[in-house]
């Protein structure tokens, strides 16, 4: 499969996690934004050392991963990227960090084993945390949310509007691919004589593309404003979910702290 | 570049979301003297563009590997810099929500260390190489290139000071930098060259949808100006001299650090009259010694000396480009 069309099912596969029934899909997304947030601002205000106060928060996306029935498939995929970025920034830490931190059955853990191993939990929480974010809430509800802190209009509307022509501009570009590919085979990637000529042709059809978006728009009674709506407003339950988990979270760093 | 949440502090990523929440404040106060309605659908499309487009292998002659064009780049110099900022902080929203491509914490980092640098030193560049007078082949070609080297340079200088300061990695700082900046450099060189292909490829077939060309033989309506663009550099001059200045290492430097192995001091004094009467001329003159006020060593007088070393620079900068003009005019 290609990287393209690998993209698209990737995107396809979210928006139907999103889209399934599920109490944690039912939660308002502001409180979920805001537990997510809180959960990575905890998650990476630990110490490089302080491996066991890492390893309790886990309990957050343990009781979420189970209980919300969240599948790991795709998760696993997307931590292959990050992970590769964290450990060749951790895997240098032993060379340089040799102080004896403890022993473990007469091994000596330095400083830099632990603190490797540390950044790698973190990096391992962050990925699950907004992947638990993503896969339960659409895109549509995360732009609500953002309008609703405040973040400036334009913005989310641009974000919106970038989501929403991706999957057709992939696909634009798989066709593309797809057709050179046929005509050059053998040839690994675009040569350098066709990259001005391919993708200056896509950026034209693209530019096309906007202004037909822009006349339908405005036949559809485009005033600037895009009216961004959530499912139900947020509930007692929306609440307690995030007063829970937050008591849970500062709990356990300020246990950790002590 | 994409910064992973794991590799900020809460302080760092907090400071970067700041700034970067700045630039775009600028940004969006900056585009509505723009025709917004129809620029709008134009930034959506072209955030997606620029998506897709970086999915595709753009194959570099005799290396056998490939490279990716420039979004910050592209986008400013089709929509502008402060339209191409917000489109590319969409664009790293996005990859970082649905693809694990960077963290949501680091997102003010990431905005800042790739769309800041690639649209605003991007598109400054643009603007003043190609945009800014008569547009020509070459001249595009040499601002795409110095653009994205420049944005790529900057941005992983970026990654490196901000990793550090978070204390993720154990690595010596000459060793950071000297692993990023020159794989970034030869990065920089490629997207540029596809860049430049691209926006060649635009100007022969349908110049006017570059920046800035429809304006060439008539007003600077659209473009930044130069106040903007001063007043720009000048708040991020600021920000960089006022409050990144405050984390500065208290330790020594690398050049120090040697003197002190080899001499066993980080001080070396010489002796002669010249060397004397040249030490109390600068007694006299340096008004921040060793960078903080003569009396203190607290971090308002550091982040205050940053303050001030901002200015100064950005004084003698504007002082010798006025002169290079003025030579450049007399010739």
């Amino acid at each position: 499969m290609s990287r393209i069309s690998d993209a698209i099912s990737e995107l396809h596969k979210l928006d139907m996690e999103a889209d399934k029934p599920g109490w944690l899909q039912g939660i308002h997304p502001l409180p979920k934004l805001f537990v997510t947030v809180l959960f990575l601002v905890i998650t990476v205000s630990f110490g490089k050392y302080e491996l066991s106060g890492l390893l309790k928060l886990g309990i957050y996306l343990i009781v979420l991963f189970v209980l919300g029935d969240i599948s790991v498939k795709l998760l696993l995929k997307r931590m292959k990227v990050v992970l590769a970025l964290v450990c060749l920034m951790g895997i240098v830490n032993p060379f340089f960090d040799r102080r004896e931190m403890l022993l473990l059955g007469g091994f000596a853990v330095t400083g830099g084993m632990l603190s490797a191993a540390t950044l790698m939990l973190k990096g391992v929480y962050a990925v699950s945390a907004s992947y638990l974010l993503i896969v339960t809430t659409s895109v549509e509800e995360i732009c609500y949310a953002l309008r609703r802190l405040h973040v400036p209009k334009l913005i989310v509307t641009v974000l919106m509007l970038v989501y929403r022509y991706i999957i057709v501009l992939l696909k634009e570009t798989e066709r593309m691919t797809e057709a050179y590919a046929l005509r050059a085979p053998g040839q690994r990637g675009l040569d350098y004589k066709a990259w001005g000529t391919f993708a200056g042709q896509l950026l034209l059809r693209s530019m096309d593309r906007a202004q037909t978006v822009y006349d339908s728009m405005m036949l559809r009674g485009y005033d600037g404003e895009f009216y961004l709506r959530c499912k139900r407003a947020a509930g007692r339950g929306d609440y307690l979910y995030a007063a829970v988990w937050s008591a849970v979270l500062l709990f356990v760093r300020a246990g950790s702290a002590g | 570049m994409h910064m992973a949440d794991a590799l900020v502090s809460p302080a760092v990523a907090g400071t970067m979301y700041a700034v970067s929440a700045a630039a775009a404040a600028y940004s969006v106060k900056e585009i509505k003297l723009e025709d917004l309605d129809r620029k709008v659908p134009a930034m959506g499309v072209m955030g997606a563009f620029v998506f897709a487009a970086q999915m595709i292998n753009f194959t570099i002659p005799g290396t056998g590997s490939s490279g990716h064009l420039c979004g910050g780049m592209l986008l400013s110099a089709v929509l502008g810099p402060c339209a191409g900022f917000l489109t590319m902080i969409a664009i790293l929203a996005i990859q970082c929500l649905l693809f694990a491509d960077g963290g949501l914490l680091a997102l003010g980092c990431n905005v800042w260390n790739m769309a800041f640098y690639g649209c605003f030193v991007g598109g400054f560049l643009i603007w003043r190489m190609a945009a800014g007078r008569k547009m020509t082949k070459g001249r595009i070609t040499a601002a795409s290139v110095i653009g994205c080297i420049a944005g790529l340079q900057l941005g992983a200088f970026s990654v490196t000071i901000e990793t550090l300061l978070s204390g993720i990695t154990e690595l010596p700082f000459a060793v950071f930098i000297g692993m990023m900046q020159p794989i970034h450099l030869a990065i920089g060189l490629v997207e540029g060259l596809i860049t430049a292909a691209v926006l060649v490829f635009i100007y022969e077939a349908r110049p006017e949808i570059l920046y800035g060309y429809a304006q060439e033989d008539g007003g600077s309506s659209g473009r930044m100006s130069r106040k903007g663009t001063v007043t720009a550099l000048f708040a991020a001059a600021l920000v960089i001299g006022g409050v990144v200045s405050l984390f500065a290492s208290g330790y020594p430097d690398g050049l120090e650090w040697s003197m002190e192995k080899v001499a066993g001091t980080t001080e070396l004094f010489a002796r002669g009259n010249v060397y004397q009467l040249a030490e109390r001329l600068q007694g006299i003159t340096a008004v921040l010694p060793d960078y903080a006020f003569k009396t203190s060593d607290s971090a308002a007088g550091t982040s205050f000396s940053g303050i001030v070393g901002g200015i100064v620079v950005l004084t003698a900068c504007f002082f010798i480009c006025v002169l290079i003009k003025k030579v450049k005019r007399s010739k």
